[in-house]
């Protein structure tokens, strides 16, 4: 593909031919609407998940900037108390349920996984474009409960609250049910992608980490789901018929609902931060041109986390008046999930060691995510253990763990794999120095945002709290101006995506020097994916790629030697 | 454990027995977590300085895994977070299990309010307790789910309806201005929040109360001047509330309803009136003054009226004073 | 480069043409064997999905019959369990004929495919005609869920006067009858006091016991009914009602299959619709064989 003759104009690798490059070798509505190309259905949910982001980081500006004062800043005619709940609500309910869920597996996920497995496309397309029919389906009814009376319980739905409210719980609860269905279908044709269609020669051990980890997060997504599926659809019946399971007035009993709710909710913490750990294990080690160090640590603790995630929803409900007992079980089993993580960030670390370390824009946010990443991380300990978890549960100190997990995690890492498949999904270059200017003010508004409210809490500011008491408002103000921070670094980081798209340089097929199997085909690739089932080889054997400055990419260097199995 | 952070930023000020070691474990975390942070950080910018991509630099090789290394880094936390579990559930089991002798209060939430319910009958909003004495808190829910949480204390405990659910504390501090006169009184501390924690509906945050800690002898004379619902009210006021907090308005009507959702007779507009009971199987009629309310209250069973069946609670000396019988006459007599 | 890509497209089709390539082959799998076993592992873990979130009523069903087993004791006897036993039979006749379509679909007889899965279909439908039965039956009764429930309503007189007035009414006419009926059997009694007879004592007694349990008998005779078990039905309904709702999905499913069938597509190279839809069918009754002793066959 690289050869450079004298006559022929310089092959990068980018796709240049409309009439293959998926993006345009057809158009219209229906056949975006209607496509069964992976491409195209991760590009929709891409659109689909950065539109729910902003709506519900709109939600959490505006409760940012209503906490300025004690008593709101907020006239009472604009934002009550009531406003409040069901703007942090919402926010919970669309970052959870529209945004974090789908974003990475469903949007880089669907795009990525068959190209890196060398398919021309998942192993039930039209099961894939119904998983993403039945987000679009979800988010309506999302608004519906938005639009009609709001929604109030929490992202929770805590019973009774929930059952006795006025607001349209129903829409919101069919809402994440069909979320649910449409998490159900990618997890399901992930597993059965990645288990029949692997080409020959990709063995199990000889998978990306990207792989393992959305494998994994695909089990968890089979498991744990359904269980929510049968705790909505409980909840409807409880709002609908009065069955009386989780109602305490009729006989039944709120924290079996808890217990149900957790058993799924707790796995799903774990749908958001899998993928995203997976994204780290690419970019430190492509970026990092080094493989990556212990490979079979690294995919057996995402199975452990997976499997190990199952065992600890019981840790959300230390003060709900469960046994005793029960509560010393789940902490020590939440204690162990710790490991895992751990392991990996001290792999990551250990890949950069001797490498010729490429500070592009990816790489930026992949170090923003391990500060951030072990911020939450290490805060969990102190959720984890009961004596003063007590003292934390329910305060803003568990607000900021799990930002700094979710956010400063799952969604760092989303962007930085974003900016890393950028070139490959749409052909384009973006400014490298805008790039890395918009991570650092992201970088600098969450910290601003979330750490203040790691010591309100130890304070012992409880969160939802429309009003407070006024010895919180220092911490108050600091979050607001991080939050405003925060967010116009996100706006940024986004347009300078958006900018590319019109601006950018054509991107060659491999910018960054990958070697795994999705930087083999053309930028953006070809309708097909691959003319032929591409070679495998070890997904982090950088030795045989050279940079090439006219190129402006990796090519293929003629003078390496064959392929040395670090595994 | 002691905690070196606490009066820090990072904590509401200790006023509990288990406050301490709450805080001890709180900073135990936080050093071990300080050390791995900054360990990582360095590390991560160590290398980036070392190793980053500039002309002439270029990779070297190096092992793409160290098992004696990767289990190291696997063991050791393990340990740590071992004796972190240890610690912490210990000092839990501490908080859940009261002594026995402790001073029971029963806290009744409900959308948005806190009712304490002190063992004399005494009934407040705010929290009154003693200081140096354990004090368990039994909790109720009379509507959704509310979370008990005093930060300066370091509990929390759930209400939920349907079941009680209880936590306890020995307060240490108490919450009164220095008395100038008593060289040994304790500095003075602003009586600390109680919050509910969990979610409960539109005023959740104003689902707040105050919390007083007294020294033993004062918290006597408050809970026994709180009980006395007599004192400071006119009699039909007094009444009234007796009316409601003794349970007579579960059966009886004030607003003239004779329907079934009622056991009892309506009480409004009936004083003075004649009615039809049956005493001891001979029926007879009856003026409603201040012997047969007495009567009816003290033995209840000894004349039911009409259509009505027995069963009302006997109201000996013990459940309510002569001086409350009183008062709710007065009270009957003002309903119209 | 796309010319050349077109051409080996067209090359790549043609060769795939020569051998065998099944009309039914999706174009992203490299072998029919490829997309039959793509196609069975993604139907086990829509099963397990499936049984997954059945769990999720099991356990609820488990709790509460482990913490109050007198409601469960209690309500079971409103279910009817000749019906119950009847629909189990239909739905293992129906698995039998589905598992024998798959069958039929391997082999290439295509006319028996389409006749079992149309006595497959038929069976589903008189499975939900007898369900149909059983439904009404306790509507008929008043036994709803929560609030609506008629035993829930029984215990809060209070606030449903209504039903309270009609059983005062109905007791006190039921009371009257007895005093007649003892009347009447007391004459008779002196009647046939010459020829005194034990069976006619419990033919009577029987007659009289079943009245309360036959169906027809007012509010009063759940008087007895143990506090809130108006949950189990509300679990009856929810579980029985969750698996009714497979069960049409089912029959939409072997419908679609019917008329791929009519069309001919299903043959020994290519059945494995046939083979997930039979796999989904099998669940389905599955799951009810585990619903018919827990909700219907309780003891102590």
């Amino acid at each position: 593909m690289s050869t450079i003759t004298p006559d022929t104009k310089l092959d990068i690798g980018h796709n240049d031919d409309p009439s293959s490059n998926y993006l345009t070798c057809s158009s219209g509505f229906l056949s975006w609407a209607f496509t069964l190309d992976h491409k195209r259905i991760g590009v929709m949910y891409l659109v689909g998940i950065f539109t729910s982001f902003f709506l519900g980081g709109l939600f959490a500006l505006l409760l940012r900037i209503h906490l300025l004062m004690p008593n709101g800043l907020f006239p009472e005619t604009w934002v009550n108390m009531n406003t409040y709940n069901q703007l942090f609500t919402l926010h919970g309910a669309v970052m959870t349920f529209l945004f974090i869920i789908p974003s990475v597996p469903a949007a880089l996920g669907n795009f990525v996984l068959p190209l890196m497995v060398g398919a021309k496309d998942v192993a039930f397309p039209r099961m894939n474009l119904a998983s993403f029919h039945l987000w679009v389906i979800g988010a309506i009814f999302f608004l519906i409960a938005l639009f009609t009376t709001g929604l109030d319980t929490g992202w929770t739905f805590y019973t009774p609250y929930s059952i006795e409210t006025q607001t349209n719980v129903i829409a919101a609860t069919i809402g994440a049910f069909i979320l649910g269905f449409s998490s159900i279908f990618t997890g399901l044709n992930f597993i059965v992608t990645v288990n029949t269609m692997r080409p020959p020669g990709m063995s199990w051990f000889k998978m990306p980490l990207f792989m393992w980890a959305i494998y994994a997060t695909a089990i968890i997504q089979i498991l744990a789901t359904p269980v929510l599926g049968i705790t909505l659809l409980l909840l409807m019946a409880e709002r609908l018929l009065g069955i009386g399971v989780f109602d305490p007035s009729m006989g039944g009993d709120p924290v079996l609902y808890q217990h149900f709710f957790w058993f799924y909710s707790h796995p799903a913490v774990y749908i958001m931060i899998l993928p995203a750990m997976g994204i780290m294990s690419e970019l430190m080690s492509v970026y990092s041109r080094k493989p990556i160090f212990g490979y079979t640590f690294i995919a057996y603790s995402s199975i452990a986390i997976a499997l190990l995630g199952f065992l600890v929803w019981g840790h959300h409900m230390f003060v709900s008046g469960q046994s005793p007992m029960a509560a010393v079980i789940f902490s020590g089993l939440t204690f162990s999930v710790s490991i895992p993580s751990a392991i990996k960030v001290f792999n990551w670390l250990a890949t950069m060691y001797k490498g010729n370390i490429n500070l592009a824009t990816p790489m930026c946010y992949a170090l923003s995510f391990i500060f951030l990443f072990a911020i939450g991380g290490l805060t969990g300990l102190f959720l984890g253990a009961l004596a003063t978890d007590i003292h934390l549960h329910d305060t803003y100190f568990v607000v900021a763990h799990f930002h700094y997990v979710m956010m400063g995690g799952t969604v760092i890492a989303f962007v930085g794999g974003l900016y890393h498949w950028w070139p490959k999904m749409f052909g384009v270059m973006y400014n490298e120095a805008w790039g890395r200017f918009f991570c650092l003010v992201v970088f600098i508004g969450f910290n601003l945002t979330f750490f203040p409210q790691f010591i309100m809490g130890s304070r012992g500011m409880p969160r939802r709290y429309a009003t407070y008491d006024p010895e919180y408002q220092i911490f108050h103000q600091l979050s607001t101006l991080g939050a405003i921070v925060l967010g116009l670094g996100m706006v940024g980081a986004v347009a300078v995506l958006v900018w590319s798209l019109f601006n950018g340089r054509k991107a060659p097929a491999n910018p960054w020097g990958a070697a795994t199997l999705e930087w083999t085909c053309t930028s953006p690739p070809p309708f097909y994916n691959f003319e032929h089932a591409p070679h495998v080889g070890s997904p982090y054997d950088y030795s045989q790629l050279k940079y090439d400055p006219q190129v402006g990419g990796y090519v293929k260097d003629p003078n390496a030697k064959p392929a040395s199995d670090h595994h | 454990m002691q905690s070196i952070l606490a009066d820090t930023m990072f904590f509401p000020p200790e006023r509990s027995s288990v406050a301490g070691s709450v805080d001890g474990l709180f900073d135990f975390i936080y050093y071990l977590s300080a050390i791995f942070f900054v360990g990582i950080v360095f590390a991560m910018v160590y290398f980036v300085l070392r190793y980053y991509q500039r002309p002439g630099h270029k990779e070297e090789p190096s092992p793409s895994h160290h098992e004696v290394l990767e289990i190291t880094w696997s063991v050791i936390p393990s340990l740590l977070v071992g004796v972190i579990f240890f610690y912490g559930f210990t000092g839990y089991l501490n908080m859940r299990e009261a002594p026995e002798n402790a001073y029971e209060i029963n806290v009744r939430a409900s959308k948005w309010n806190w009712l304490f319910v002190y063992p004399n009958g005494a009934e407040s909003d705010e929290l009154h307790i003693p200081v140096d004495r354990p004090v368990k808190f039994l909790l109720q829910s009379g509507d959704v789910l509310h979370s008990f949480y005093i930060p300066a204390f370091r509990i929390k405990m759930d209400c939920v309806p349907g079941r009680y659910t209880s936590t306890w504390v020995i307060a240490t501090d108490t919450t009164e201005a220095p008395d100038p006169n008593d060289e040994n009184a304790k500095d003075g501390h602003l009586p600390m929040n109680l919050f509910c924690a969990e979610y409960c509906g539109e005023k959740h945050s104003a689902m707040r109360a105050k919390v007083f800690v007294h020294e033993p002898g004062e918290f006597d004379v408050w809970v026994e001047k709180a009980a006395n619902i007599l004192e400071g009210r006119s009699p039909a006021e007094a009444g009234e509330i007796l009316f409601k907090r003794k349970g007579c308005a579960q059966c009886h009507s004030i607003e003239g309803d004779m329907s079934a959702k009622y056991a009892g007779p309506p009480l409004n507009g009936q004083w003075g009136t004649e009615r039809k009971v049956t005493a001891r199987g001979t029926t007879e009629t009856v003026t409603m003054d201040e012997n047969y309310v007495r009567e009816s209250i003290r033995q209840p069973n000894a004349k039911i009226v009409e259509g009505r069946k027995p069963g009302m609670t006997v109201f000996t000396p013990q459940l309510l004073k002569d001086d409350e019988i009183t008062a709710i006459i007065a009270y009957l007599k003002s309903l119209k | 480069m796309s010319a050349a890509v077109d051409h080996q497209d067209q090359a790549h089709h043609a060769g795939d043409d020569h051998h065998g390539h099944s009309p039914f082959q999706a174009h992203h799998f490299e072998t029919m064997q490829q997309q039959f076993d793509s196609g069975k592992l993604g139907i086990w873990l829509f099963l397990f999905t499936e049984i997954l979130m059945f769990s999720g009523l099991f356990c609820a069903y488990i709790i509460y019959r482990y913490n109050h087993p007198e409601i469960f004791l209690y309500a079971h006897k409103q279910l009817n369990t000749t019906l119950g036993a009847t629909n189990t039979v239909v739905l293992i006749i129906s698995s039998l004929t589905m598992a024998w379509a798959v069958r039929a679909a391997q082999l290439n007889q295509k006319k028996l495919l389409i006749w079992l899965l149309s006595a497959t279909l038929a069976l589903a439908g008189v499975f939900l005609v007898i369900k149909y039965f059983e439904y009404t039956h306790k509507f008929d009764l008043g036994l709803y869920t929560g609030r609506e429930n008629v035993m829930y309503q029984l215990q809060h007189p209070a606030d449903f006067q209504e039903l309270h007035e009609e059983v005062e009414e109905n007791l006190a006419k039921q009371a009257e009858e007895k005093k007649e009926a003892e009347a009447h059997a007391v004459s008779e009694a002196e009647a046939v006091d010459a020829h005194p007879s034990e069976e006619h004592g419990d033919e009577h007694a029987a007659a009289h016991d079943s009245h309360g349990h036959d169906g027809h008998g007012g509010p009063e005779q759940f008087l007895d009914a143990p506090r809130n078990t108006q949950i189990f039905f509300g679990i009856y309904y929810m579980m029985t009602g969750l698996h009714g709702f497979h069960i049409v999905a089912g029959m939409i499913a072997i419908g679609w299959l019917l008329s791929r069938s009519i069309r001919g597509d299903f043959s020994s190279e290519y059945f494995g619709p046939v083979d997930y839809v039979g796999l989904y069918w099998h669940l389905v009754d599955l799951i009810w064989i585990y619903l018919f002793p827990l909700l219907y066959l309780i003891r102590s």
